[in-house]
C-alpha cells in the first residue's frame, strides 16, 4: 500500500498507555491457565522416558478402571495421518509429524514424548492414573549431536524418511531430511581475489525460548463443535492443526486465545491441544491441560544447536570479496530447523558480491525445534560476526569501519535476490562509531564486544474490523494475541486514521470465528500485516462515514473530505456545510442507512528487512570465569516506531534474551540421552541481577511500503548479543570462543590452557 | 483423606478453605478461589510468578502448603490496588512499559512492593538483586528496575 509517510501524528509515535495495562497489573487478565469452568477435569500426559524406543504395547486397562478418571487415549484415538499428508492451510506444513509429535505412534523420539494422557476429576487421581498405564518400551540406541547423526551407522529416526532429492526406492533412510543451499556470485573466483580468507568454526547448543507461562488450554466438544481456550501465538493456526490432526471441519472448532505469557515463536506448534479435545470429547466434560516447566522443556521448543562453518574473504582495504556457510542444525525429533531464515539473513547485513551458503537438516533425538525469535539466524550469525570481528583485527581495520565499507544499502541484493529498499544499517553503523560508548575507557580484563544482524520480516494474511458505536467510539476487533503490546499500536493507527482520541478506540483479540482467518504472532508481521489490515479497515469506515455526510448534505461522496475527525465540504462549491464529528455521524446512522463499520481482509507484502548492530562491555573474572555484562547499547534500524516505549521494549528482551544464549542457556543430556537440566534452577535465564540497563538507540527509516513506515523489529535484537558478548569476553582475556555458551567453565579452561 | 479446614486472611478479607495436605498455597489460590492473578511459571520456587506475602514476608506460593497458612495473613496482586484507585507501582508499570507479555507482573509488582516498604530508597543494585528471583523473559528488565526505582522517588516525595 504505497502511501505518503507522515511525519507528525497525534497517537502514532507516542508514549500511549496500553489497553491492557490495567488489567495486566491487577491479575485481571486471563492467561492460558486461568480459566475455571465448570465440571472441569485435569488432563495430563504420560511422556517417554527414553531418547528413543520402539513402543511395543501399551495398556490403559488399569488406569481407566480407576475412580476418577473419565477418558484415556493414546495414538489410538486419533486418525493416523497418511505420507505425504495431503493438503493444507498456512503453517501447518506437516501435519503428520505434528500428529506424531502430540502423541508417539510406533516409535518414542525423545525423553518427554507425549504418550497417552488421562482427563480425570482431580489432578491427584489423574497422576495416579499415568502412573498405572503400562509401557512395554524396546529402547534403541539414539543420537542427540546433527553431525554424529550424519554419519553413516548413526541410528535412523525415521526409516521412511531419506534426503530430500533422493530416490525413496532406492535412497537408504536418513536423519538428513535436506540440504537447502543458495548462491551468488562465484564464491571460488571471490576467495581468488582475496588478500586474506578466513575460516573457522563454531558451535551452538540447543535453547528455550523461556516463556515464563507454560503452555495451557482448557477444551470443551459436544456434537455441534468444539470450543478451546489456550494461550498461542496464532488461534487460526492452532484451529487449523487441530482440524487436521482430528479429522474435523475447520468451522467446527472455535479457538480463543488468551492472553499469552510470552512464546517468542515456542507458541506457535501445538502440542497438547488436540489431545484435551479428544478427552474432552469422551468424557464429555471440559479438560485442561497445563505443562509443568519440566514438561515445558522437554518436550516443546528450542531451537536448534549448531555446528556452523564460516568462510570469509577479503582485500587488504577491507571490501569482502566472498562469504561461505555451512550450516549444520538439529532438528529434533522431526525435519524443520530454520535453515532457510538463517541462509537467507546470515550475510544480510552487507553488501556482498559473491555468498555460497548451505546447510543440513537434521534429525536428532531431541524435541522438534520450534521458532525462536529471528529463528535461526542467531547461530549463523554468531560464526559471521565472529569472522568479521576477527578479519578486522588481522586486517588492522576498525569494526565499524569494515562492517562500513561492506555494508548493506539501499538497492543491495542479498544471497535470496531480495533487493532492499531504504534501509539503516550505514546510518546505524555511524551512530554507533560516535556514541560515547563506543570510545568510552575500559578496565583490567574489561573488554568490548560488537556485532550485526538483520531479519527479513513476514507479511501474510490479516483481517480487521472497525466498529463505530452510536456514541462515536470504535470497537476495533483483530486477530494477533497481543504478546508485548500490540493492541496499543493498533488503536494508535486507527486513532490517528479516524482523527480521534486514541482512548475511544478500544481494541479487541478475536477468536476464530468472529472475524476471518489472520495469521501468527510472528516474524515481527503484526505490526506490520495486521497494523496495515487496521489502517485500511479504518479508512473503509471513513468512506461509510463520509457517504451518510453526503447524504445529510445531499451532495455526492467525492465532495466530502476526512479531516481531523470531522466529514467536511471538499471544498467551498460543495456548500456551507458544519463539519460533521465521527460521533455526530455515528447518532444519526440509523437514519442514514445502519451501522457505521469498516473491515479489510489482505495479504500484506513489502515489509521491510530491519538490521541492528549491539556494543557490549563485559568484565572477566579470571579467577571463576565469571562475566559480567557491564554495558550494553542496542542500535537498530526499527522503521517506524509506533508504540516507542514497547519497541524499546523488543530491543532490551531480545538483547538480554541474547545474552543469556551466549552466556549461559544449555540443554544438556546424559548418555541414555535425558535431559538433565529441565527446570529454570539449572537452565539458567538471566535475572535482573545479571543483567545492566539495555541501552537503546533507534533510527528510523521509514519503510515505504506501510501506511506509517512499519518494518517489524521484534527478532533482530537476538541475533547480534551471541556474537557481540562473545567478542567482548575475547577482547577481555584475549582469547576467542567459537563455542556458546562461554560459560565460566569454558573461560576458565581456556585462560589455563593458555597458560593463565 | 480429608481435607483440612483452614482459616486466612487474604487481602484483608477473612477466607476458609479446604485443602488437601499436599496442596500448595499456589494451588489453593488459583485451583481451589480462583484467584488466577499469582501465576504459577515453575512451581519449583525458580521463577517468581506465584510470588505473595505472607505476614509481610515474601515468600514463593508454590512453596508453601495451604495449610501452612492457617491463621496468617496472605497478599496476594488482587489486593494491591485500592479499588479502582492503582498502587502507584502498578501505574508506574503501565505508564513506564514495564511488561511485555505481563505473566510475571503480578509477582514483580507483589516483590516490588514488599522491597519499598522495607528500603524506601533502594540503588538500582538492590533493586536488581531484591528481584533476581522473578524472572522476566520478555523485558530485558530494564524498565521493570526503572518504574520501581521511579515508584520509590515518587513514594518519598522526592
Ligand atoms: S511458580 Fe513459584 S517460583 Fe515459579
Ligand atoms: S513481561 Fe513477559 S515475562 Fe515479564
Amino acid at each position: 500500500m504505497p502511501d505518503e509517510v507522515n511525519t507528525e501524528f497525534k497517537w502514532v509515535g507516542k508514549r500511549n498507555p496500553r489497553p491492557d495495562g490495567v488489567d495486566k497489573v491487577t491479575g485481571r487478565a486471563k492467561y492460558g491457565a486461568d480459566l475455571y469452568l465448570p465440571g472441569m477435569l485435569v488432563g495430563k500426559t504420560l511422556r517417554s522416558p527414553h531418547a528413543h524406543a520402539r513402543i511395543k504395547s501399551i495398556d490403559t486397562s488399569k488406569a481407566k478402571a480407576l475412580a476418577g478418571v473419565k477418558a484415556v487415549v493414546t495414538s489410538a484415538d486419533f486418525p493416523a495421518i497418511p505420507k505425504p499428508p495431503g493438503p493444507h492451510g498456512p503453517m501447518i506444513s506437516d501435519f503428520r509429524d505434528n500428529s506424531m509429535n502430540m502423541m508417539a505412534r510406533d516409535k518414542v523420539l525423545y525423553d518427554g514424548h507425549p504418550v497417552a494422557a488421562v482427563a480425570a476429576t482431580s489432578e491427584k487421581i489423574a497422576r495416579q492414573a499415568l502412573k498405572l498405564i503400562e509401557v512395554d518400551y524396546e529402547v534403541l540406541p539414539h543420537v542427540i549431536d546433527p553431525v554424529e547423526a550424519m554419519k553413516p551407522d548413526a541410528p535412523i529416526l525415521h526409516d521412511d524418511q531419506v534426503t530430500e532429492g533422493e530416490d525413496e526406492k532406492t535412497a537408504k533412510p536418513s536423519n538428513v531430511y535436506r540440504i537447502p543451499r543458495a548462491q551468488k556470485g562465484d564464491v571460488e573466483k571471490g576467495f581468488a581475489e582475496a588478500d586474506l580468507v578466513i575460516e573457522r568454526e563454531f558451535t551452538t547448543k540447543a535453547v528455550h525460548q523461556g516463556y515464563i507461562e507454560p503452555h495451557a488450554c482448557v477444551a470443551q466438544a459436544s456434537d455441534d463443535g468444539v470450543e478451546l481456550f489456550c494461550s498461542t501465538q496464532g488461534q487460526y493456526v492452532d484451529r487449523g492443526s487441530c482440524a487436521k490432526l482430528l479429522g474435523l471441519d475447520i468451522s467446527k472448532i472455535r479457538v480463543t486465545s488468551s492472553e499469552i505469557g510470552g512464546g517468542f515463536g515456542g507458541k506457535i506448534p501445538i502440542y497438547s491441544e488436540p489431545v484435551a479435545i479428544r478427552l474432552a470429547q469422551l468424557a464429555r466434560r471440559p479438560v485442561k491441560m497445563v505443562m509443568s516447566r519440566d514438561e515445558v522443556f522437554r518436550a516443546t521448543g528450542p531451537t536448534s544447536g549448531a555446528h556452523v562453518r564460516i568462510k570469509i574473504g577479503a582485500k587488504k582495504d577491507g571490501t569482502i570479496t566472498a562469504a561461505e556457510g555451512e550450516m549444520t542444525y538439529q532438528a529434533g525429533a522431526f525435519k524443520g530447523a530454520s535453515i532457510g531464515a538463517a541462509m537467507n539473513c546470515m550475510f544480510s547485513p552487507y553488501d556482498l558480491e559473491n555468498i555460497h551458503v548451505w546447510g543440513y537438516d537434521v534429525c536428532v533425538n531431541r524435541p522438534k525445534v520450534a521458532a525462536y525469535r529471528a529463528p535461526g539466524v542467531p547461530m549463523a550469525a554468531f560464526g559471521v560476526e565472529g569472522v568479521i570481528n576477527e578479519l578486522a583485527d588481522e586486517l588492522g581495520i576498525d569494526r565499524v569501519d569494515l562492517r562500513l565499507i561492506n555494508a548493506a544499502k539501499e538497492g543491495t541484493q542479498n544471497v535470496m535476490g531480495m533487493k532492499y529498499g531504504p534501509i539503516g544499517f550505514q546510518e546505524m553503523l555511524e551512530k554507533m562509531k560516535a556514541h560515547p560508548h563506543y570510545n568510552a575507557p575500559l578496565g583490567e580484563n574489561q573488554g568490548r564486544g560488537l556485532a550485526a544482524g538483520y531479519w527479513l520480516h513476514a507479511g501474510g494474511m490479516s483481517c480487521a474490523s472497525v466498529n463505530v458505536s452510536d456514541d462515536g467510539t470504535v470497537t476495533l476487533i483483530e486477530g494477533n494475541p497481543d504478546i508485548g503490546g500490540s493492541r496499543a499500536s493498533m488503536a494508535a493507527m486507527v486513532a490517528e486514521e479516524l482523527g480521534i482520541d486514541y482512548n475511544k478506540v478500544r481494541p479487541i483479540i478475536s477468536d476464530t470465528s468472529s472475524l476471518g482467518f489472520t495469521f501468527l504472532t510472528a516474524g515481527s508481521r503484526v505490526t506490520f500485516a495486521t497494523g496495515m489490515a487496521c489502517v485500511l479497515a479504518a479508512r473503509n469506515a471513513i468512506k461509510v462515514a463520509c457517504d451518510r455526510a453526503a447524504q445529510m448534505w445531499g451532495v455526492s461522496e467525492e465532495e466530502v473530505v476526512w479531516e481531523d475527525g470531522h466529514a467536511r465540504p471538499a471544498g467551498a462549491n460543495v456548500g456551507d456545510h458544519e463539519p460533521m464529528s465521527l460521533a455526530e455521524i455515528a447518532a444519526k446512522a440509523p437514519m442514514t442507512g445502519g451501522p457505521i463499520a469498516g473491515h479489510a481482509e489482505i495479504n500484506a507484502t513489502g515489509q521491510g528487512p530491519a538490521t541492528g548492530a549491539h556494543l557490549v562491555d563485559v568484565e572477566v573474572d579470571r579467577e571463576s570465569g565469571h562475566v559480567k555484562v557491564l554495558r550494553y547499547t542496542v542500535f537498530q534500524d526499527v522503521g517506524r516506531a509506533i508504540s516507542p516505549d514497547y519497541v524499546e521494549g523488543q530491543l532490551q528482551g531480545g538483547a538480554v534474551q541474547g545474552i543469556g544464549w551466549a552466556l549461559n542457556e544449555e540443554y544438556i543430556y546424559d548418555d541414555k540421552g535425558r535431559l538433565e537440566n529441565p527446570g529454570f534452577l539449572d537452565y539458567r535465564v538471566p535475572v535482573a541481577s545479571d543483567v545492566p540497563m539495555i541501552d537503546v538507540c533507534m533510527i528510523e527509516v521509514p519503510n515505504p511500503n506501510h501506511p506509517y513506515g512499519v518494518r517489524g523489529v521484534g527478532e533482530t535484537p537476538i541475533v547480534p548479543p551471541q556474537a557481540a558478548v562473545a567478542n567482548a569476553v575475547e577482547n577481555a582475556v584475549g582469547l576467542r570462543f567459537r563455542d556458546l555458551p562461554v560459560s565460566p567453565p569454558k573461560i576458565r579452561k581456556a585462560i589455563k590452557d593458555a597458560g593463565g | 483423606m480429608a481435607k483440612t479446614h483452614v482459616t486466612t486472611t487474604i487481602n484483608g478479607d477473612e477466607t476458609e478453605f479446604l485443602c488437601e495436605t499436599e496442596q500448595t498455597l499456589l494451588d489453593v489460590l488459583r485451583d481451589e478461589l480462583h484467584m488466577t492473578g499469582t501465576k504459577e511459571g515453575c512451581g519449583t520456587g525458580d521463577c517468581g510468578a506465584c510470588s505473595v506475602t505472607m505476614d509481610g514476608r515474601l515468600i514463593c506460593s508454590c512453596l508453601v502448603l495451604g495449610v501452612e497458612t492457617h491463621g496468617h495473613k496472605i497478599e496476594t496482586i488482587e489486593g494491591m490496588a485500592d479499588g479502582d484507585a492503582l498502587h502507584p507501582l502498578q501505574r508506574n508499570f503501565i505508564d513506564m512499559a514495564a511488561l511485555q507479555c505481563g505473566i510475571c507482573t503480578p509477582g514483580v509488582l507483589v516483590a516490588a512492593k514488599n522491597l519499598l516498604e522495607k528500603n524506601p530508597d533502594p540503588s538500582e543494585t538492590e533493586v536488581r538483586f531484591w528481584l533476581a528471583g522473578n524472572l522476566c523473559r520478555c523485558t530485558g528488565y530494564d524498565k521493570i528496575i526503572r518504574a520501581v526505582m521511579e515508584t520509590a522517588a515518587e513514594m518519598r516525595g522526592a
